[in-house]
């Protein structure tokens, strides 16, 4: 009796397993379900190159060039910030604070990524958006540049504490090694530390642009919104997933433009999958050491 | 260029990376500030337990923020016991082949699919194509299956925390596999888990994009009696009061996103203090 409940258990378990492959197939079939039929439509080519997002207009257009400008734009700018800072101070958390002040900081850090987004976005929008306008002295706020800074705080904690475990996961004896040939601490920390930790670095990088092309209702209150190729970062720019969170509450379920957000959630889909499966790899990498 | 001294270098590298760290840190300080700041003043007895007034300008914000709990009860309820029993399947049974390599990485691209494209699949799946139309159970189903990939992972590491030997030794009793890890190891990895469920409630509480086609409605005149209802929910009413409402008093805006935001934190705070207490009392 207690082997067949056993076995019983166990295939609960095994299925309860493998439902994560289920679920990814599923998500795929769905999306691909209806951006496929949208393809058929409107066509694979117009839609990636097309510069004209006017889905609602008599002769409708769906090219997504404009959001997937958007999209870049904001991920870019978020990572000149967020990258450079947040490994220096993964850098200063792990090595130079002592163990006491180490964990407080981790902490706050930490505490960046419990804050909702759409209360980042709210408090954004309240604060940023003015502040840049004036600032800069442009039209409005309400820009990529803003939004870029918004990313940066919001892939800050993925960055800082991925790239401080990689740092301290560096075996103590390479850096006793470089002191002890008469290196200053910082040399060591720069020529020796910084490479050895390299790949989980990478990695975080990653997650944190995994993070920042993902994130919808920060960016949709503070870029604008305006489907529109911009000329720099101080104009209004709207994101894939901005697009997505706005406009379907307004389709016709089955419609195009229904199937036309399904095709960028797809595109999304695809583009998060590389970037996180790189990342993953580099993780990899980094355990095997 | 100037050849710096090593030790002048030094200083001044540390003191850059000191203010690095500075602009890491300050952002959550100030963001959490301003709103206390400017939403403390709105928090009254009222505002927690009364419905909205005057188009929404008034009243209270009672139904978003038991719509919120009713969501996310349901998603943990259903993503806790399928997480940790895919997390047990990976840490005690799965062997290293082709299929738990697959597993893996089905959930490392889990984890990454951005939250309004979970929203969108909930809506096609549970909303359009299981027709439980936009209501609490189709947002609840469509946050457990974002949040399983958070929930395996640290089930999957308080499992892995628990020594080996404690295996070995109840195996080498004669005790089967799914007694071992019935009576063994997973009592000894409860608080790793229950850590793990904690930040999921407090994650999934923030989440907007994914309800936002699946369960959130503009406003309901009454509370959730039941599953398949609409529900107004905590993240979704800040949304509308602060972008979609003209003329929203500001501190009732802020109150409810200081609401929403002592709720989430609070929840950190109490895994934060659950791994700690935890940690302590552990035998080995």
């Amino acid at each position: 009796m207690r082997k067949i409940i056993d076995n019983v258990i166990e295939a609960v378990i095994f299925m309860c397993g493998i439902l994560s492959i289920v679920f990814v197939v599923l998500i795929f079939g769905f999306l691909f379900k209806e951006g496929f039929s949208f393809f058929k439509d409107f066509g694979i080519i117009k839609f990636i190159t097309g510069q004209f997002w006017y889905p609602t207009s008599d002769t409708a257009s769906f090219g997504i060039l404009p959001l997937i400008i958007g999209s870049v734009l904001v991920t870019v700018g978020a990572c000149i910030i967020a990258v450079p800072i947040g490994i220096m101070s993964a850098l200063y958390i792990s090595e130079i604070v002592p163990k006491g002040v180490r964990d407080v900081l981790k902490s706050l850090v930490e505490l960046m990524a419990a804050i909702p987004s759409i209360v980042i976005g709210f408090v954004g929008m309240v604060t940023l958006v003015p502040f840049v306008r004036t600032l800069f002295d442009i039209p409005t706020g309400l820009t990529a540049f803003s939004g870029s800074i918004m990313l940066a705080f919001m892939a800050m904690p993925t960055i800082v504490t991925i790239s401080e475990d990689a740092i301290r996961s560096v075996p103590w004896q390479y850096k006793e090694g470089a002191l002890a040939l008469g290196a200053t601490e910082w040399q060591t920390m720069r020529r020796i530390v910084l490479k050895a930790a390299m790949p989980g670095i990478i990695a975080a990088i990653m997650l944190g642009i995994g993070r920042v092309i993902g994130e919808t209702m920060a960016v949709m209150m503070i870029t604008g919104n305006s489907a529109r190729i911009p000329h720099s970062i101080f104009e209004p720019v709207r994101t894939m997933t901005a697009v997505i969170a706005s406009e379907m509450g307004e389709t016709v379920s089955g419609g195009i433009h229904y199937r036309a957000l399904f095709a960028i959630a797809l595109v999304l889909f695809i583009v998060t999958f590389i970037v996180n499966f790189i990342a993953d790899l580099f993780l990899g990498k980094n355990k095997n050491k | 260029m100037i050849k710096l001294n090593p030790k002048l270098s030094q200083k001044l590298s540390y003191t850059i990376l000191f203010l690095a760290t500075v602009l890491a840190v300050v952002p959550v300080v100030v963001i959490i500030f301003i709103i206390i700041k400017n939403g403390a003043s709105a928090i009254t007895w009222e505002f927690l337990t009364s419905m909205p007034k005057d188009g929404m300008r008034g009243g209270g914000i009672l139904p978003a923020i038991l719509g919120t709990l009713s969501i996310v009860t349901c998603a943990i309820a259903i993503t806790l016991p399928i997480g940790v029993c895919a997390a047990i399947y990976l840490s005690e049974y799965a062997k290293n082949n082709l299929l738990t390599r697959i597993v893996k990485l089905a959930i490392v691209n889990l984890a990454g699919v951005p939250s309004v494209v979970y929203g969108l699949f909930g809506l096609a799946i549970f909303v359009m194509f299981l027709k439980l139309g936009v209501s609490i159970i189709a947002g609840a189903l469509t946050l457990s299956i974002m949040e399983l990939p958070v929930i395996i992972t640290t089930s999957r590491s308080a499992l892995n925390s628990v020594p080996y030997s404690f295996r070995e030794a109840s195996l080498s009793l004669g005790v089967s596999r799914w007694q071992t890890v019935r009576y063994i190891v997973l009592p000894n990895a409860i608080p790793g888990i229950l850590t793990g469920a904690i930040l999921s409630i407090s994650r999934i509480s923030g989440e907007t994009a994914t309800i936002l086609f699946t369960a959130a409605a503009f406003s309901v005149p009454h509370l959730p009696h039941s599953v398949l209802d609409q529900v107004m929910t905590l993240p979704y009413h800040l949304y509308i009061i602060s972008t979609q409402i003209p003329n929203m008093p500001e501190n009732v805006i802020f109150g409810t996103a200081l609401v929403l935001l002592l709720m989430v934190l609070t929840m950190s705070f109490v895994a934060i203090v659950t791994r700690i207490y935890f940690r302590k009392r552990r035998k080995w």
